[in-house]
């Protein structure tokens, strides 16, 4: 019973991973969004060069797993600034995060009707505006359920920052394992607090999606 | 220059090499194992009684629900504890098989359900059972449906075999892992590595493209459109 | 000519949340005979004809197929499914089938024939309707007409006593109508037994040897063409006729 009573109290520092967990998903979401909306943008809207940087970018970070994408920035960051293993994992995700994300706008934003860009610049939108004030508000609507699954894989994908040592939850359960010598339920306990975030992520989103449907 | 970068892949290559074929060798055990899965659970949530169908709910959206790192440590490091060994590479095969399998599950079951109740009624009436018309009728045609998810499936499980180096088996990331502690130049070793699984990613993507093509049927491709 | 009854129907009861959609049929159906069933959208036809071959249970009353009571419960439903022919509004054609997989499929899975033996007789089955030249093709490059065809064969490969055709001109543009009907005309007049519910009063005025209108679950009358065409015996009978030739038109592609 010793080592359940171990678990117990170390219960608590697992349960403060979470809040490294949301942090790490939450920047790696919001650089994703960010980075996904402008290469959407691009590839859609934009001249030739910029379509095949926004495409080539896609392509290639698609092509390579997350993990790696994490070493890579984890390196070459810590050879030029002193950045924490937190933003430079959570950048890297959202780097990653980035092309999935353009992905998921460049489909909705081509899911808008042509008509609807049509009909701004008939009432004389600049392009531009027609774009910011027309088709994106619409797409970003359609974008929301595959976004949320999106959301769902990035804190999901959190747990790789592990790898450069950033006591997220499934690091601390790590350690938690090698103090109560109980991996089985360290690691399960992670699993749990991991799934009770996805299921209630989801379910916000699902909310979302509910709220802010428009017929089509 | 030249020169350099010639020794260099000397140093690193076989090594390398050695991690690919592995890496390989994960990716199509672990489709493997989760089409053996993906499969029976995806019948289970359509035709399967209450039972069988909460169950493969619960694998489903247990797998779905929780990181592969996390179920990747419960299989290799936790398991023991219930009594179930596993070597390194039968933990690797299982969990990512199994998480394969959860996700494959779900693009079974919307093949399934896209294939629509008309051809289950119609099978029925010509006087199949229920197992005869799953066989014959529904599931050849959400497979040909299910096949452009499966294929990303089966391309992305290249990138997804990329975590079991944690558990120290010497796949792609493993063998970088080695040589960038050997040779202190991890920047090259992972942007090297990072190429190697875009030209992986490139060969696997044409190639299922080229089953795609072959496999198409009149008509089942319109389908895939739409859903 | 010696008549066997081929289908007996008696007291059938089907309801769906708690909607009573069919509510205490009875009629027979001899060998050799066409028997058209016609009424108001919503009536209940098409329930009845998938309870005739149980995709829907009814809820009360019996069933004969020849002497054999289907609706008893220990009833083999696939075997007794072999025996009736059903074609759909919608045409259900296995999409992943070519038009002669289509015939045959039935024949080999179920009826468990020799593959070369299935062949010979699914391309017969596809003569008799006239399509042999689109053995090969798939379900998505045939017309509306050829898939309703194709079903037709596919349902006669497994040797029926008696076809079910539920609408199966309904989802068809007006000009491929006639050669489905055609087709089935043919059917008819090679002696198959036939039980079709549609709209098309030129197939049931020329075809049918005898006509059953129903409405709101209930059969109102039936007779011979002639008699429910020209001297039908209730007023409903007369009013639906009269409303149904008005909106299809005079046209009569049963007869092309």
């Amino acid at each position: 019973m010793g080592f359940l009573q171990d678990l117990l109290r170390l219960f608590p520092y697992l349960l403060t991973g979470i809040g490294i967990t949301i942090g790490v998903t939450v920047i790696a979401l919001t650089t994703g969004f960010t980075l996904g909306v402008l290469l959407a943008t691009l590839r859609v809207y934009g001249g030739p060069a910029s379509r095949w940087f926004a495409a080539t970018y896609s392509l290639i970070i698609r092509a390579v797993p997350v993990i790696v994408v994490i070493f890579i920035l984890f390196f070459v960051i810590a050879r030029f600034v002193d950045l924490s293993p937190f933003l430079s994992g959570s950048i890297a995700l959202g780097l990653a995060s980035g092309a999935y994300q353009s992905e998921v706008f460049r489909g909705a934003i081509l899911s808008v009707p042509g008509g609807q860009m049509m009909a701004a610049r008939a009432i004389g939108m600049s392009r531009s505006k027609a774009i910011r004030y027309i088709v994106l508000p619409q797409a970003m609507r359609l974008a929301i359920p595959p976004w949320s699954n999106e959301a769902a894989i990035v804190l999901k994908d959190s747990s790789l920052v592990y790898v450069i040592g950033v006591a997220e939850i499934l690091r601390r359960a790590e350690y938690v394992s090698a103090r109560t010598l109980q991996p089985f339920l360290a690691f399960g306990a992670a699993a749990v607090i991991y799934f009770a975030l996805t299921f209630i992520t989801n379910r916000v989103l699902d909310y979302l999606e509910r709220r802010y449907k428009i017929l089509m | 220059m030249l020169d350099s970068l010639v020794i260099y892949l000397q140093r690193i290559g076989p090594d390398l090499l050695q991690g690919v074929i592995l890496t390989l060798e994960l990716t199509v055990v672990a489709l493997a194992v989760g089409l053996l899965f993906g499969l029976p659970a995806a019948l289970a949530r359509v035709y399967g009684g209450r039972g069988p169908r909460s169950i493969a709910l619960a694998y489903i959206e247990i797998f779905r629900g929780t990181p592969l790192l996390v179920q990747l440590f419960i299989v290799y490091y936790g398991l023991p504890d219930l009594g179930l060994t596993f070597s390194r590479m039968a933990a690797a095969f299982i969990t990512l098989g199994m998480n394969s399998g959860a996700y494959q599950a779900e693009y079974f079951r919307g093949a399934i359900q896209a294939v629509g109740s008309g051809q289950m009624v119609a099978a029925r009436a010509i006087g199949m059972s229920q197992m005869q018309a799953i066989r014959y009728i529904v599931l050849p045609q959400a497979l040909r449906l299910a096949l452009p998810a499966w294929s990303n499936e089966a391309v992305s499980m290249i990138k997804y075999t990329a975590v079991v180096f944690l558990i120290a088996v010497p796949d792609l990331m493993g063998k970088a892992k080695i040589l960038a502690g050997r040779y202190f130049n991890p920047i090259e070793i992972y942007l090297t590595v990072a190429l190697i699984y875009i030209v992986l990613v490139a060969a696997a993507t044409w190639i299922v493209r080229t089953v795609e093509i072959k496999m198409q049927t009149p008509g089942l491709e319109l389908e895939v459109e739409r859903h | 000519m010696s008549e066997q009854t081929i289908l007996r129907i008696e007291n059938l009861h089907k309801a769906f949340q708690n909607t009573e959609v069919i509510k205490g049929i009875s009629f027979e159906i001899q060998e050799r005979e066409v028997v058209v069933i016609i009424g108001p959208s919503g009536t209940g036809k098409s329930t009845l004809l998938r309870c005739i071959n149980l995709l829907t249970r009814p809820d009360m009353g019996r069933i004969w197929l020849e002497d054999l009571e289907i609706t008893a419960p220990n009833t083999k439903v696939d075997q007794v499914r072999q025996h009736i022919g059903m074609v759909f509004q919608d045409f259900n054609l296995f999409n992943h089938l070519t038009a002669l997989q289509n015939v045959t499929i039935g024949m080999t899975k179920v009826l468990k024939m020799k593959p070369d033996e299935a062949h010979q007789k699914g391309m017969w089955e596809l003569e008799r309707v006239g399509l042999v030249d689109k053995a090969e093709s798939y379900p998505a490059q045939l017309s509306g007409g050829q898939k309703q065809r194709v079903a037709i064969a596919r349902a006669l490969g497994m040797n029926p006593s008696v076809m079910l055709f539920d609408e199966p001109t309904s989802a068809l543009d007006p000009e491929l109508i006639g050669e489905v009907l055609n087709v089935m005309q043919k059917l008819a007049e090679e002696g198959m037994t036939m039980l079709v519910v549609t709209h098309e009063m030129g197939f049931a005025r020329e075809v049918s040897d005898r006509i059953i209108f129903m409405e709101n679950g209930d059969i109102v009358e039936q007779g011979p063409p002639k008699k429910l065409f020209y001297n039908p015996e209730f007023e409903r009978t007369r009013d639906f006729l009269w409303k149904i030739t008005e909106l299809y038109g005079k046209q009569e592609p049963g007869e092309a």
